[in-house]
């Protein structure tokens, strides 16, 4: 990969900024979803369960839901969600595999 | 093949279900052999890391089959059907942790791509110290969870084949022997993707059948949902004098919920045993893709058990409350004489309806009767937190599900072969474990280090047949403190790894110092956290009446129970390591280039 008549300074900060940029937005994007994480399985499966128990989905308590299924519908999205978007992230600062 | 050459023998006059059950265990343990001769190693990568050639789907499910154990295959559903809505701290603690491992390491610790949980300790935080604490861990954890899984082997076959338990825990041994020796991890990996279809098919076929006769759903987490069971459920637990099933926090406190779910999924993250199956994938994307994968695998049988639970506790109270005794017999379990009843369920018109499996479990010890008032039935009335007049094992309510909603005997033997699978595979990844961290990471690193490839495999393999032999042999001599120590797996992994992991990927300043004393001080207030609270159950030792003075009246910490004090040994290393390493000198410069490279998925030019 190492190509022999490129090694300027200005193109290495950029990549080192490009580096730190790419880290940021990835930083950030797992803020976002662990902020998710964090409300539907410790917000609407035990903080705020009573209170959704109020409502129903379909037959069942809301809270109990969220506690016992919704949440873990939500992790697996989450997931997929994140590879999906560092995929397009990689591609934008060229640093897929 | 010890299990096949037995099999003629014992299939001669036999009832079908143990026939079928021989079948099928036959036929399964056969694949896994074949698998595990097809994919058989001679080099290190491909004994710990399958050769990084596992595709993503594929390494989800193995590490779905990895991670679901005997016990969330036979014991969850019944767990969370006797804690109802609290139950939810085992359904989102052992799935929230996939999300930390997606976001937070796994993407980083490929990248990183060498062998072992330990071999990332050490190298990020440039010390040898580190390196065997880790390792210990490593060992400690996995040790008391195999154990376990070794005995799950040796129930499922003394329960279902009516062998010795000790005779069941020698046929797992060598099946897990051979597959695990020959292959390593690359013999592992594809067993267990073979152990995760029968283990998934296995829950799925009676969750499904008892849903359609219960709801008329075929669909389990639809009849959970669109049927009125969750209400016919509250109303009888309501009658007999429990808590609503849905009723949040009857029988935790919010603080302990929230504290257990937290240390389960940090614990969980933290894992060895489940961290090193995202070193075998083909890239930084694979691990990415492959932890959504496996959580999609895991989550399918971990939203059928909670509709289970519902399910086969509203037909367990709704058959056998008021259900008539027709006759008592005397019996022997276990060498003890014990009385046998005969159940029916009026059916309204003056006949009744003989309940079968209730008298085919009675014969397991796992559940038994006994008419206190003498009216001739069966009250199960709430008594101090216990039913009136039966004694309900957990284990019943995925065992006997196929019988209850009268499937037929080779559903039943399903079963069987569902719950070895899922015992021998996670067993397979833990011993993989153990091995690793005793050849590579102490004996390579610190006795041997000029070993050659063909060296190094033979070390790890003598390590497997070594673990093989110590788990089996703990599993058929269990210590006392055996049942107490999944709280000090996921405990001590919360406490130790999960934040030296993290804070060695997304904050370069942390360095030796912290992560060492943070690990320390981590593992020290968690370890002596459950020790304190359980030393008397572990060693069998009586506690002194006077001692339950207030300040010594358990659980101590803001009634925090021993299962989620892993959320503040956590938390305490957080604490320490981030503050320890603010005070003393930086990491060297090369460790700061290592964390940059970890970050980006590219190779370094």
């Amino acid at each position: 990969m190492a190509s022999p008549r490129e090694p300027e300074p200005p193109s290495e900060t950029r990549r080192s900024s490009d580096a730190a940029a790419y880290w940021r937005a990835n930083t950030r994007l797992i803020a976002v979803l662990l902020l998710i994480w964090a409300t539907v399985s410790y917000g609407c499966g035990i903080l705020f369960i009573e209170w959704l128990n109020r409502f129903s989905i379909g037959q069942l308590p809301l809270g109990f839901w969220f506690a016992q299924q919704g949440s873990i519908y939500v992790f697996v999205v989450l997931i997929f969600v994140y590879a999906f978007a560092m995929d397009r992230l990689d591609r934008r600062y060229g640093v897929e595999e | 093949m010890s299990a096949l050459a037995s099999l003629p023998v014992q299939a001669s006059g036999m009832d079908p279900t143990m026939m079928w059950t021989s079948i099928f265990v036959g036929v399964t343990f056969t694949v896994y052999l074949y698998i595990g001769w097809r994919n058989r190693v001679t080099e290190t990568r491909g004994f710990y890391v399958a050769g990084r050639g596992v595709p993503a789907i594929a390494n989800g499910a193995a590490t779905a089959a990895d991670w679901m154990s005997a016990a969330s295959f036979i014991s969850m559903a019944g767990l969370i059907s006797f804690m109802g809505s609290d139950g939810s701290i085992y359904l989102m603690g052992w799935t929230g942790g996939y999300v930390l491992l997606a976001l937070l390491l796994a993407p980083y610790l490929r990248k990183f791509g060498k062998y072992t949980v330990p071999d990332f300790v050490g190298e990020r935080y440039y010390s040898e110290t580190a390196r065997v604490v880790a390792a210990v861990c490593a060992i400690f954890v996995s040790l008391t969870y195999v154990v376990g899984q070794m005995k799950g082997v040796g129930i499922v076959f003394s329960r279902f084949l009516e062998i010795d338990m000790w005779q069941g825990v020698v046929v797992g041994m060598v099946i897990v022997a051979f597959f695990a020796v020959v292959g390593g991890m690359k013999g592992i990996t594809w067993t267990q993707v073979a152990q995760y279809g029968v283990l998934i098919v296995a829950f799925l076929i009676p969750a499904i059948a008892i849903s359609a006769e219960l709801t008329g759903h075929a669909i389990p987490h639809i009849g959970l949902t669109a049927s009125d069971i969750a209400q016919k459920l509250n109303a009888i637990q309501t009658d007999l004098g429990f808590a609503k099933y849905t009723e949040p926090f009857a029988s935790k406190s919010r603080a302990d919920v929230l504290a257990i779910t937290f240390a389960l999924m940090v614990g969980t993250a933290g894992l060895p045993h489940v961290i090193v199956r995202f070193y075998t994938v083909k890239s930084v994307r694979a691990a990415r893709y492959s932890a959504g994968w496996a959580l999609l695998f895991i989550a399918i049988l971990y939203t059928t058990a909670p509709a289970l639970a519902v399910f086969a506790r509203y037909n367990l109270l709704d058959s056998l409350h008021e259900a008539e005794i027709t006759s008592v017999e005397t019996i022997e379990i276990e060498g003890e004489a014990s009385e046998l009843y005969h159940l029916a369920r009026p059916d309204g018109a003056g006949g009744s309806t003989p309940i079968e499996w209730a008298t085919n479990w009675q014969r397991t010890g796992l559940i038994s009767f006994h008419d206190v008032n003498g009216d001739g039935r069966i009250q199960l009335d709430n008594v101090d937190g216990h039913f009136a007049e039966a004694t309900i094992d957990r284990d019943i309510i995925v065992l006997s599900t196929p019988e209850v909603a009268r499937l037929a005997p080779w559903v039943i033997a399903l079963v069987a072969a569902g719950g070895l699978a899922a015992a021998l595979s996670t067993a397979a990844g833990l011993l993989l474990v153990i091995s690793s961290s005793f050849a590579h990471d102490l004996y390579i690193h610190f006795v041997d280090p000029d070993a050659t490839e063909a060296q190094r495999v033979r070390v790890g393999r003598i390590m497997i047949v070594l673990a093989i032999i110590v788990t089996g042999w703990f599993a058929i001599h269990p210590p006392g403190f055996v049942a107490q120590v999944v709280a000090f797996a996921f405990g001590l992994a919360a406490a130790s790894f999960f934040p030296v992991i993290l804070l060695g990927i997304f904050d370069s300043r942390t360095n030796r110092e912290g992560a060492i004393s943070g690990m320390i001080v981590g593992l020290a207030f968690t370890a002596s956290y459950i020790l304190g609270n359980k030393w008397d159950i572990m060693f069998a030792i009586e506690r002194p009446a006077d001692w339950v003075a207030p300040w010594f009246a358990r659980p101590w910490f803001f009634k925090i129970s021993p299962e989620g004090i892993g959320t503040f040994g956590c938390l305490l290393n957080f604490i320490v390591t981030f503050t320890v390493s603010r005070l003393t000198p930086p990491p060297p410069a090369e460790i700061r280039r290592f964390v940059e490279d970890l970050r980006v998925p590219r190779a370094a030019e």
